[in-house]
């Protein structure tokens, strides 16, 4: 017998409305899960390259802890392990938006401290020097030329962590890939339909570095 | 007149280097004090101790009648001290993401909270004072290293300081542009501006300066009048370092 696979475009067509279905939550968590995770990384980035030990450690541990695991393994943690510690059912939306939150907010501490220690030291010693104090010279002088320079690495982590979001299809979040394997479930039709997954997440991830690619642009004219 | 700065016994390690031994230092209102000496004999970190850019280890500094602790504790008096002196630095300085007025207005804004308008008046005047009025809404990078340095001096001057820091402020510009920001210090010390320079430029010195100070190895080891240090050094450290930045 000859083995012959045909690509059947009306099951991909077909598949494509159920599908969709999973796409708010895809983007629900990655965006989410990223704009708490951006707050953290401020917070800790700061905190890993203050002068102060008692604050810097904490914080290095945190970035550790969270950049030195696999994700897959802190949303199972979160959605089966802490239960048991808090004492109630964490649901499975939540959980995905808080693995996302703490694990791109580790990689973002990192972007933050890299962008902020990458400004020339003269820069700090000009605002002082004019009266300001440390704290007016760290955010109208510091932070907005760091902040210009954190945007390429900032848009890399948003791009990983929508892809991260993947993985929670095994805590059951209906998002794409999830809403795909229950399709398959029914249809069998395996190739087709992660080959449409694949394709939305490119839409994403695509338009999101073009987006990115017009910001970066206009920022550099202006410095 | 009344002393501006004084230094007593000021002494700095970096580390195990000893780079400031034993300072004594005053200088009057409407003074201006050059420092020469070579590269690493501590004249960059004699300057920088007066705004509080690096602390000390032993030693009494008052600047304008605000004492600064060694470990420059008293962040009081740092702010205090750092409205009234302004500094300009060889790498210029200026806030790159800023247009040329905007570094200007930044501090008067922030600092002395002055309104817009006031700000905007001044750094125009300013602009205008150090000749690059044409300039105000470029970003620095669109400048000559002369006119970025005219700036940086313009945004000391917006904050009215009672006295002025220059650290080599022609040293990383090309031979052509250094004249420039010379004649606007010129123009400066003849207002009766106080200013502390430390420079390379003898010319300028010889030229501006009502006295001048040669550092050695951290140790002030000649003082007086330029044509008295020029003419007639009296230490040979003095008469070495003249000899070999004088023949070329």
């Amino acid at each position: 017998m000859e083995f012959q696979f045909q690509f059947d475009w009306q099951a991909a067509f077909d598949a494509i409305p159920f599908l969709l279905k999973g796409l708010p939550y895809t983007l629900l968590i990655s965006f989410g899960g990223l704009a708490i995770g951006f707050v953290l990384g401020i917070f800790f980035g700061l905190l890993s390259i203050n002068k102060h030990w008692f604050l810097r450690w904490p914080a290095t541990a945190y970035i550790e802890v969270f950049r030195g695991t696999p994700i897959l393994v802190q949303v199972l943690f979160i959605f089966y392990g802490l239960p048991d510690l808090v004492g109630a059912p964490i649901d499975p939306l939540t959980a995905g938006i808080a693995a996302i939150a703490l694990n791109s907010g580790a990689y973002i501490s990192e972007v933050v401290r890299g962008g902020v220690q990458s400004i020339d030291k003269g820069q700090k010693e000009a605002g002082l020097s004019l009266g300001l104090s440390r704290t007016q010279t760290f955010w109208t002088i510091i932070w907005p030329q760091a902040f210009r320079r954190m945007i390429p690495p900032l848009g890399n982590q948003a791009i990983v962590s929508i892809k991260d979001t993947s993985l929670f299809s095994v805590i059951g979040v209906g998002e794409l890939v999830r809403q795909g394997q229950v399709y398959i479930a029914n249809t069998f039709t395996a190739f087709e339909v992660y080959f449409v997954v694949a394709i939305l997440y490119l839409i994403i991830t695509l338009s999101l570095s073009l987006i990115l690619r017009l910001i970066e642009r206009r920022g550099l004219t202006s410095v | 007149m009344s002393q501006i700065v004084k230094m007593q016994g000021m002494n700095k390690y970096f580390g195990k280097l000893h780079v400031l031994k034993d300072i004594n230092l005053t200088v009057e209102t409407g003074e201006v004090v050059v420092i020469i000496g070579a590269s690493g004999s501590g004249k960059s970190t004699l300057i920088r101790c007066v705004n509080g850019l690096e602390g000390f280890e032993s030693g009494k500094l008052e600047v304008d009648g605000h004492p600064l602790e060694p470990s420059r504790s008293n962040q009081k008096s740092l702010n205090e001290i750092r409205k009234e002196v302004g500094m300009v630095f060889q790498q210029f300085n200026l806030f790159p993401h800023l247009t040329v007025k905007k570094n200007i207005m930044l501090a008067p804004m922030k600092v002395k909270n002055e309104s817009q308008v006031v700000a905007n008046g001044t750094a125009e005047r300013l602009l205008q004072r150090v000749g690059i009025a044409d300039q105000a809404n470029k970003y620095p990078s669109h400048l000559s290293g002369g006119q970025q340095q005219r700036v940086a001096i313009a945004r000391a001057l917006a904050m009215e300081p009672r006295l002025m820091l220059f650290d080599e402020p022609t040293s990383a510009l090309d031979p052509e542009m250094i004249g420039e920001v010379l004649d606007v210090m010129r123009e400066l010390a003849k207002e009766g501006m106080t200013m502390m320079v430390v420079t390379h430029e003898m010319g300028f010195a010889r030229e501006v300066a009502d006295r001048v100070i040669y550092i050695h190895e951290g140790q002030i080891v000649e003082e007086g009048k330029p044509e008295d240090v020029f003419d007639n050094p009296q230490n040979e450290r003095t008469q070495s370092f003249l000899s070999r930045v004088l023949k070329h």
